[in-house]
């Protein structure tokens, strides 16, 4: 957040990222979905450096009670890291940085979930982020979207995410730690690729109006990928053959 | 905005009804921000200010220039700060206590926006390369609260901002000393101008009031600089949008901002 310096060789003259990436290529992403036993549904991701835990509860009654609403339920999101997740010791208490991100997480899993069947009932989100690596809201959602599909609770589609963003003057997908605090722009964004709907949509940093447009359908190629990803997750524990219960 | 009522139901269908024959509720075409007013240098004990009147939507912002230790990973800059809060009397929903989820969304929303577009230059105010810095908060009120909160209190701290005069300090024995009568204009590099829009069903407006902002699908916020690119974004409100829609924000943002800026360096004079 903030500092951008120029002195890091974000691309090299053969187009190659200081991770060893093409410009137009996501880090590794590996889904598990149902890893806790007491979650209705769970997930766990490990997006590049990323390793977020994804813990579902719900429909359950709503606490404190006046949350409750009679025509639909609620969804509540919590994003957290915890204090050993990041470079310097993270102060444990919810900082507004992580709230801002409960809020557009819950904003771009709304439209999925089909909340109004379950009036009065809330369904919880608790999204830990064990070890961050620069794009953790977006791997959050996508852990978020597996764990609700693992829940069993009725969805339009599943929200995939993945940032795009710029740095050494390209436009670049999955944008690393490093290009975050160096690069010059992130951009996380959120999709349902059925509906073609855009859920999340954030961006620091200066494009131009062509650059703009360019990076969103970049950013989508990148949504699309990880849906593979999540929608193999799902599969892996629903229907594989082998000793998973 | 989780708890729709029965009036807000109502008030949406005939908003919505209103939008097919391609009008709004208080009259304004799809594409029309209301009336922005700004006042400048409306508080003399701050180092700049401005009351913004966007609609009846009323922010009142203060700068506040004052030395700080600088960041640890950043000792080659000085500090910037935006912060918003909705005061208890701007709407009878407003709450004293710890702020809620959409005013720390608000905060953060005008702040990135200024910052990201890099509007101060922050590397004029390095008193002691990683010692001591100057720090320059830009602090938003909501005195009166009809929607589009972000659009209001992100013109009210620009402006304020703009007009800022900063004052002088020099190290002596490791300490900023402040030299009294030499002040001189912020060093600003460019304007940002947030545009904010809503969509309900298939139309997109701009700067919605409270009324149409209670009962919007999303909603989207685009910052521009001075030069017509795009330097922050933030969606909100529990729906999406499609690219196509997305681009056609993005043009509007492009060319309302344009309008809008105009205003802000009319009642700033008209600095850069």
């Amino acid at each position: 957040m903030g500092g951008r310096e120029a002195n890091v060789v974000l691309l090299d003259e053969n187009g190659i990222r200081s991770d060893g990436r093409k410009v137009n290529e996501t880090r590794k992403v590996t889904i598990k979905a149902g890893v806790l036993k007491n979650a209705n549904g769970s997930a766990y991701i490990e997006f590049g450096g990323n390793k977020i835990l994804a813990g579902v509860f719900g429909p359950r009654d709503v606490h404190p009670k006046h949350m409750s609403n009679p025509d639909t339920g609620i969804l509540r999101v919590r994003y957290h890291m915890e204090p050993f997740s990041v470079g310097e010791r993270k102060k444990p208490a919810p900082s507004r940085r992580e709230i801002e991100i409960s809020k557009v997480i819950k904003e771009a899993l709304e439209p999925a979930v089909m909340l109004e069947k379950f009036p009065r009932t809330a369904v919880d989100v608790f999204l830990e982020v064990l070890q961050a690596d620069g794009g953790t809201r977006c791997a959050a959602l996508d852990a978020a979207s597996v764990a609700l599909a693992d829940a069993g609770i009725p969805m339009r589609d599943m929200v995939c995410a993945c940032a795009a963003g710029k740095a050494g003057d390209a436009l670049i997908l999955d944008v690393n730690n490093e290009e975050d605090q160096a690069g010059q722009a992130d951009m996380p964004i959120g999709y349902m690729p059925n509906l073609g709907k855009i859920t999340l949509l954030q961006l620091d940093g200066v494009l131009t109006p062509d650059e703009y447009k360019k990076c969103i359908e970049l950013g989508l190629e990148g949504c699309k990928q990880v849906y593979e990803i999540q929608k193999n997750a799902l599969r892996e524990k629903y229907f594989s053959s082998s000793d998973n219960n | 905005m989780a708890n729709i009522s029965i009036i807000d139901k109502l008030k949406r269908s005939k908003i919505l009804d209103l939008l097919q024959e391609g009008k709004r509720i208080d009259g304004r075409a799809l594409d029309e921000p209301r009336p922005l007013v700004i006042d400048t240098g409306v508080i003399p004990h701050a180092n700049g200010s401005a009351r913004a009147r966007l609609g009846d939507t009323e922010i009142v912002a203060g700068v506040k220039v004052q030395p700080d230790r600088p960041f640890p990973d950043m000792g080659d800059k000085g500090i910037f700060m935006c912060t918003a809060e909705i005061l208890p009397l701007a709407h009878p929903s407003a709450e004293t206590g710890p702020p809620q989820p959409d005013v720390i969304e608000l905060a953060r929303v005008v702040d990135r926006g200024i910052r990201e577009s890099g509007m101060i230059d922050l590397s004029q105010f390095v008193l002691e390369k990683d010692k001591s810095v100057i720090g320059l908060f830009a602090d938003s009120v909501v005195t009166d609260h009809d929607g589009n909160l972000f659009d209001a209190c992100s013109y009210a701290a620009v402006a304020a901002i703009i007009t800022s005069k900063i004052p002088k300090w020099e190290m002596k024995d490791d300490i900023p000393v402040l030299i009294e009568n030499q002040e001189s204009d912020a060093p600003i590099t460019t304007i940002p101008i947030s545009v904010t829009m809503g969509r309900i069903g298939e139309f997109i407006i701009v700067d919605p009031n409270l009324d149409e902002w209670e009962c919007l699908d999303a909603r989207i916020t685009i910052t521009t600089n001075s030069d017509g690119n795009i330097v922050a974004l933030q969606k909100g409100g529990s729906d999406g949008f499609s690219l196509e829609q997305l681009v056609k924000c993005s043009e509007l943002s492009i060319s309302i901002g344009k309008k809008i800026r105009d205003v802000i360096k009319e009642a700033t004079g008209g600095s850069k």
